[in-house]
């Protein structure tokens, strides 16, 4: 396996001693953006839960408040809606702000039943 | 810059006062700050210099400024110094120390352990090995570097990581609190913290992204690879591929060019022939990421107990910046090796880079890179060898697939593999299986977030539909203070503040109070004695815990050089100390002026049977910068001379004073010399025209008023004192 790589590395070397010094470089970064393309995808499609936390500190809502409702967030199934947007979506059907909101799903889990429902049928 | 009261140099930093109204503080400037180099150089006392920034309002020069005007000349790259005690009440007063030397990047290692709680941590509980980064802490710590930053003249950035499982709160976190600089690379959680790989990219895309907002300086992780594979210097072209997938990473996920930077290590040291890895590896580096800037880190692989070692190669490694590049020159304290570093080291590293950069300034308009020859040979081979790597990494899948099949941190020189490298597995890992895709609809109605997000229609900000978020309304931001009074920042005060605010005194080299102290010695005897006599001496001297910390071995018989710690457990009272009263001495220029004026003339001697003439030659003589330096005129009359004699040799010539020199003390034979010659002054009638000083290693400055002297000195006198005490007696009598 070892000995293959080093035959495949000495192929690849006589191709890449041929490039002027620019022309490596541009070669070095073609092939990192090329690395990089398939993460970026995945990382604008995708969220995690420390994401959705920073999201809620940025809406106002202290870090221990934030574990707990993205903990619910993600038990009830929307962590795929946004944390920040099931908040929106629950001050906006109960009245009050974000915040609010956020001691809401604290206190009743169940707040969050059906909440996204109406969009879907 | 900031709402605080100014600072007075004079007196300690005010933690209680720092830690008072936290809740509503704001820092008063964000985003990252670089020195500024005046075009055209600088000018300092005699000098010119031509890759200096501008200097400091308040600041304590090298040892030796006192030799020129008190210059303290501060590099071109902002110089970084790392503290990380575990208490930050502690580290601010360390990082004052830092400013005042020259450090305008101020790194706070994180607590041990904190990059896998998948959370934000709160209050200000004790660290290990860091501090845990809170947003109280870095609050109080960001509050104390704002007046810091007023008293020295510089802004100073604050710094830490965004690394973990808990990145972007993290970054949020830092983007609130004005943190200007701060670590960011998916792949050291990855490699080094085992986080589960698609969490840690997923998570830095939005981290970068929050940290462009704030204008927070991000440095990647690469130099970790040559500080944990076995030949850091073989890892060179995985470096290069480590810090490219970085900056692509960073590029992509919005983070401007001017706000990254690379983390890079000299990876050699000696004994090896460091020039000949560490060269070509700067040069290539700095050809491939010239678009970014670099932050000059120095080596920290080989350090083990000896600080004087460690300096050494830290002067090499900053050498190796200044015939490169360094944007950022990071300091390492020569002691982290044997223990978490102490107050001391951190101004020893600064001034490591102080004195190389001072030294060498404008090194590359004397002498230039041979690039022709092996130096280019060898730049070229390790970037072609970084360009093969990342071809394989696309021809074997991928990154992830790269990371699964152990690519990184083979300790073997690529394409060679030890088969040592650090291999994860993408279902593994701590917080494993926890990224979620965003369905159609996702959103986050908050600034600086990365990546799809369904707002409503015709939304012009990103928080529009909130009314705003703490970026752009920092009132909103949610502080809490403490979650437990127990592990806190006011308990620990409690126990420290007799050495902060009361009288009591205790050496320390971490924290307040510590009572740590280092012994150096040598002892004529082989390594294993040596060491327990180290220990020995230690206890009979009252130490607690004795621990040699270094030991060199001078001759395998003749004896080593070892270094103890141990701890004091005993205070000091301060108001049992008295402090000699100081004497400010006149200005040289206006001390010659004085002398210059009167043709001042003195006559000296060695009095009564006394043949010792070494110490007042020393105070005559301008070879060891005695009087005649300022330009005196004196008449050394030699030793063993009769006090009358003095009287009249100075009446012939007119002198302006009498030096008179007495070693021998027994019977006080010096006292009755002193006396007598004051006494026939007198008599003589010249005692209002004479200044009269007397000098001798018996004699103290309190025997001038019991003697009938104008002044008296002991030992370590040198010419400078004499002449001020001289001008200013004349000037007492008007005689001047």
């Amino acid at each position: 396996m070892t000995d293959e790589r080093i035959i495949q590395f000495e192929q690849r070397h006589e191709v890449l001693k041929e490039l002027s010094d620019a022309e490596l470089k541009d070669r070095f970064w073609e092939l990192c953006n090329q690395v990089v393309e398939p993460i970026v995808d995945l990382a604008r499609t995708h969220t995690s839960p420390s994401i959705e936390r920073s999201v809620l500190l940025r809406m106002g809502i202290d870090s221990q408040s934030a574990l707990g409702v993205v903990d619910r967030i993600h038990q009830a199934g929307l962590l795929g809606k946004g944390a920040g947007h099931v908040l929106l979506r629950l001050s906006e059907k109960r009245g009050g702000n974000v915040r609010e909101a956020a001691a809401a799903i604290l206190e009743d889990k169940e707040v969050l039943d059906g909440l996204f429902d109406e969009v879907q049928a | 810059m900031s709402n605080p009261k100014p600072l007075d140099k004079n007196q300690k930093l005010d933690i209680e006062e720092i830690l008072e109204n936290l809740e509503d503080y704001r820092p008063p400037r964000k985003g990252w700050t670089w020195r500024v180099k005046p075009e055209g150089g600088v000018d300092m006392g005699p000098f010119h210099y031509r890759d200096m920034s501008e200097p400091l309002k308040q600041s304590i020069g090298l040892p030796a400024s006192k030799y020129f005007d008190n210059i303290d000349p501060q590099p071109a790259p902002v110089v970084t110094s790392e503290i990380a005690s575990g208490r930050f009440e502690d580290d601010i007063r360390r990082m004052r120390m830092a400013a005042w030397h020259g450090a305008d990047h101020l790194m706070v290692i994180r607590h041990t352990g904190q990059s896998h709680i998948d959370g934000l941590m709160e209050g200000t509980p004790e660290g290990v090995g860091g501090v845990p980064i809170t947003r109280k802490q870095i609050r109080a710590s960001r509050k104390a570097i704002d007046m810091i930053e007023d008293e020295v003249g510089r802004p100073i950035n604050f710094h830490s990581y965004v690394s973990g499982v808990a990145g972007p709160e993290v970054a949020v976190l830092f983007a609130e609190e004005g943190i200007n600089g701060a670590h960011q690379d998916p792949q050291y959680n990855v490699l080094y913290r085992n986080i589960n790989m698609y969490r840690s990219f997923v998570d830095a895309a939005e981290a970068k992204h929050v940290m462009t907002e704030g204008g927070i300086f991000q440095i990647d992780g690469a130099h970790n690879a040559n500080a944990t594979a076995k030949a850091g210097w073989l890892v060179m072209p995985e470096l290069l591929v480590q810090h490219g997938i970085n900056c692509a990473y960073s590029l992509a996920s919005g983070m401007p060019k001017e706000l990254i930077g690379l983390s890079t290590v000299p990876p050699n040291s000696p004994p090896a022939p460091k020039l000949w890895y560490d060269l070509p590896y700067a040069v290539a580096l700095r050809d491939f990421f010239s678009d970014f800037k670099m932050r000059a880190q120095q080596n920290t692989r080989y350090i083990e107990s000896d600080i004087e070692e460690a300096t050494r190669t830290h002067v090499i490694d900053t050498l190796i910046s200044m015939l490169t590049s360094a944007d950022i020159q990071s300091t390492i304290t020569p002691d982290e090796g044997r223990n978490v570093p102490w107050h001391y080291n951190n101004i020893r590293g600064i001034q490591t880079v102080k004195q190389t950069w001072a030294g060498l300034d404008g090194i590359n308009e004397l002498v230039s890179l041979k690039m022709d020859g092996p130096l280019g040979e060898m730049s070229r081979d390790i970037r072609e060898r970084a360009v093969a790597f990342l071809e394989e990494i696309i021809e074997v899948g991928g990154y992830f697939a790269a990371v699964e099949k152990g690519f990184f941190v083979d300790s073997a020189q690529y394409p060679e593999r030890s088969g040592d490298g650090i291999a994860r597995d993408g279902d593994g890992g701590v917080a494993a299986n926890s990224i979620v895709k965003r369905d159609a609809d996702y959103m986050a109605p908050v600034c600086g977030h990365f990546g799809n997000n369904n707002l409503p229609e015709g939304t012009e900000s990103a928080c529009e539909p909130i009314g705003g978020c703490t970026l752009c309304h920092p009132e909103l931001i949610a502080y809490i203070d403490e979650l437990d009074t127990e592990d806190s920042v006011a308990k620990r005060m409690e126990a420290t503040y007799p050495y902060r605010k009361g009288n009591l005194i205790r050496p320390e080299v971490e924290w307040a109070g510590d009572g740590v102290v280092l012994l150096q010695m040598m002892i004529p005897d082989n390594e294993d004695y040596a060491r327990e006599a180290g220990l020995e001496v230690a206890r009979r001297m009252g130490l607690k815990d004795p621990q040699v910390i270094n030991l060199m071995v001078l001759h395998p018989a003749e004896g080593c050089f070892l270094e103890v710690k141990g701890k004091v457990d005993f205070d000091v009272d301060r108001t049992t100390l008295k402090i000699p009263e100081k004497v400010e001495l006149l200005p040289e220029e206006e001390l010659r002026e004085a002398v210059k004026k009167t043709t001042l003339t003195v006559v000296a001697g060695t009095v009564g049977e006394d043949e010792h003439s070494v110490g007042l030659r020393e105070i005559l003589d301008i070879k060891h910068g005695g009087i005649e330096k300022y330009g005196v005129k004196y008449h050394y009359l030699g030793t063993s001379v009769p006090v009358d004699k003095m009287i009249d040799a100075a009446i012939e010539t007119g002198a302006n004073a009498i030096l008179i020199s007495t070693i021998i003390s027994h019977n006080n034979v010096h006292r009755q010399q002193m006396t007598k010659l004051a006494e026939l002054a007198t008599e003589k009638g010249i005692r209002d025209k004479v200044v009269l000083i007397a000098g001798g290693t018996q004699v103290t400055p309190e025997m001038a008023a019991e003697t009938g002297m104008d002044s008296t000195f002991g030992r370590g006198t040198k010419g400078n004192q004499v002449v001020d005490a001289i001008v200013k007696a004349m000037r007492a009598r008007n005689l001047l």
